[in-house]
């Protein structure tokens, strides 16, 4: 392979926009964990993609020392365990691991369909979606609760997996027709200080209009309007 | 029963796959537990819709009164809080641990659902073409064997672990799919590492007890199909 570079070397192939990829990215931030950045057009899948991952061909792969891990949270997780301090993600304690697995996966399971569904469906569809979204937020809002974060005072694993989404809100809401600072105050105020507070989440995240513009293009695309 | 505070109660379904991962690993830590069978078609029980308000299915594990679903997850959680006893189920090293993770993701969230569609398929061609879909998915899986796991009688090395479980768990029904659609999927001629594996896989003590007998799920498949 052409850019072998030795052992501990990390690179991640990724597309800019990709909220899975972004979960990445604010995990490797978080530890500090320096990388090399590959940007990947997915029309034109470079050939370190397909054979990094050569099951999904799909980003993101965090390629660590040669070897690929694949699946945004199961990268997460990887980069927990290698790169332990600072900043662990997960708990230490089995149950509130599991609990923060559950939301994990909860969210890998609904926003994203759902989200994409609100964009390109209309009529008697897309106000199913929207108020499938609205009740997948109102969930997650329950799970937070009173915390500052969903990790609890800690930014955590949970906080990762959803926070590349809240840029994709305004989107949604624009798409849809509602509010998430209406429907989910404390979801809002959660997102906004995960943006104040955490540095890997304000370098990382783009703003909403540009994530608007970027589904903009991808309508047409589809021949959505 | 008195409440001893860490007792193991799982809800389950004889039938499911998912709930065979979990008995596994319960009978690998040599944990005790009341199993507690569900409807889970209809008049679910109150106890299922408040432990797993969220999708209100089966498995779930109920330990010191507090659920945890996902079969997934109640095997790394079940992995954690019996960390000293018995065999572990997930590897230690966290790369080997990240491929265990992707491949039985693979298996549920890919692989299973092109294998459910053989079953549903109306025509000679719907079967075939489903067929090879499926048989697409496990070749991967007896690549990745030749690549990572060869040499071993499990994908979890000399014991059975986490991929082993996650796979494993649809023997039954893929021996009653044979039964129901003539079709072996886990061929020797086209799989031969993947139908080794299988055979030692069923042939663990704790599985053979665990896997429901084929013609009992062959049995309940007609049931549950049966034209209304």
């Amino acid at each position: 392979m052409a850019c072998e570079k030795g052992e501990g070397d990390v690179v991640l192939l990724d597309f800019w926009a990709s909220p899975f990829g972004q979960r990445v990215r604010i995990a490797l931030a978080e530890k500090g964990v320096a990388y090399e950045y590959r940007e990947e057009d997915l029309a034109n899948k470079s050939r370190m993609l397909l054979e990094m991952n050569p099951v999904h061909k799909k980003i993101p792969v965090l390629v660590h020392g040669g070897k690929p891990v694949c699946e945004s949270l199961i990268i997460v997780q990887y980069i927990d365990e290698v790169w332990a301090h600072p900043n662990p993600l997960l708990p230490t304690e089995p149950y509130p691991r599991a609990r923060a697995r559950f939301w994990a996966d909860f969210i890998d399971k609904k926003i994203y369909d759902c989200g994409t569904r609100l964009w390109k469906l209309k009529g008697e569809a897309l106000q199913e979606a929207k108020k499938e979204m609205i009740c997948i937020l109102k969930l997650l809002e329950g799970e937070l609760g009173d915390k500052k974060y969903f990790g609890g005072d800690a930014f955590g694993f949970v906080d990762v997996a959803l926070v590349p989404f809240t840029s994709w809100f305004y989107t949604y809401e624009t798409s849809a027709g509602f509010s998430v600072e209406e429907e989910c105050p404390k979801l809002a105020a959660w997102a906004k200080r995960c943006a104040e507070e955490r540095e890997s989440v304000r370098k990382t995240l783009y703003d909403p209009q540009k994530i608007y513009e970027f589904v903009g293009l991808l309508k047409k695309k589809f021949g959505v309007e | 029963m008195a409440a001893s505070g860490d007792e193991v109660k799982l809800l389950g379904a004889w039938a499911s796959p998912y709930v065979i991962r979990v008995r596994i690993a319960l009978e690998l830590k040599e944990v005790s537990y009341e199993y507690l069978e569900q409807e889970i078609w209809e008049n679910k029980s109150e106890l299922l819709l408040k432990s797993n308000p969220v999708y209100k299915k089966v498995p779930v594990l109920i330990h010191k009164d507090r659920p945890i679903c996902d079969s997934a997850i109640i095997l790394q959680y079940i992995d954690e809080a019996w960390a000293g006893t018995g065999p572990s189920i997930l590897p230690s090293d966290p790369y080997e641990r990240a491929v265990a993770l992707f491949w039985a993701s693979y298996v549920t969230d890919t692989w299973l659902s092109t294998t459910k569609k053989i079953i549903n398929a109306s025509t000679e061609k719907e079967k075939a073409e489903t067929v090879e879909q499926s048989l697409v998915g496990l070749s991967l899986l007896e690549e990745a064997y030749e690549k990572s796991f060869k040499g071993k009688p499990f994908f979890g090395g000399d014991n059975i672990g986490y991929l082993d479980i996650a796979l494993g768990c649809f023997l039954g029904w893929l021996r009653a799919l044979e039964k129901i659609s003539g079709i072996k999927l886990i061929d020797r001629a086209k799989l031969p590492l993947l139908a080794e594996w299988a055979e030692h896989f069923g042939a663990v003590a704790t599985v053979e007890k665990l896997i429901p007998k084929t013609d009992k799920l062959v049995e309940y498949y007609t049931k549950v199909h049966q034209p209304k």
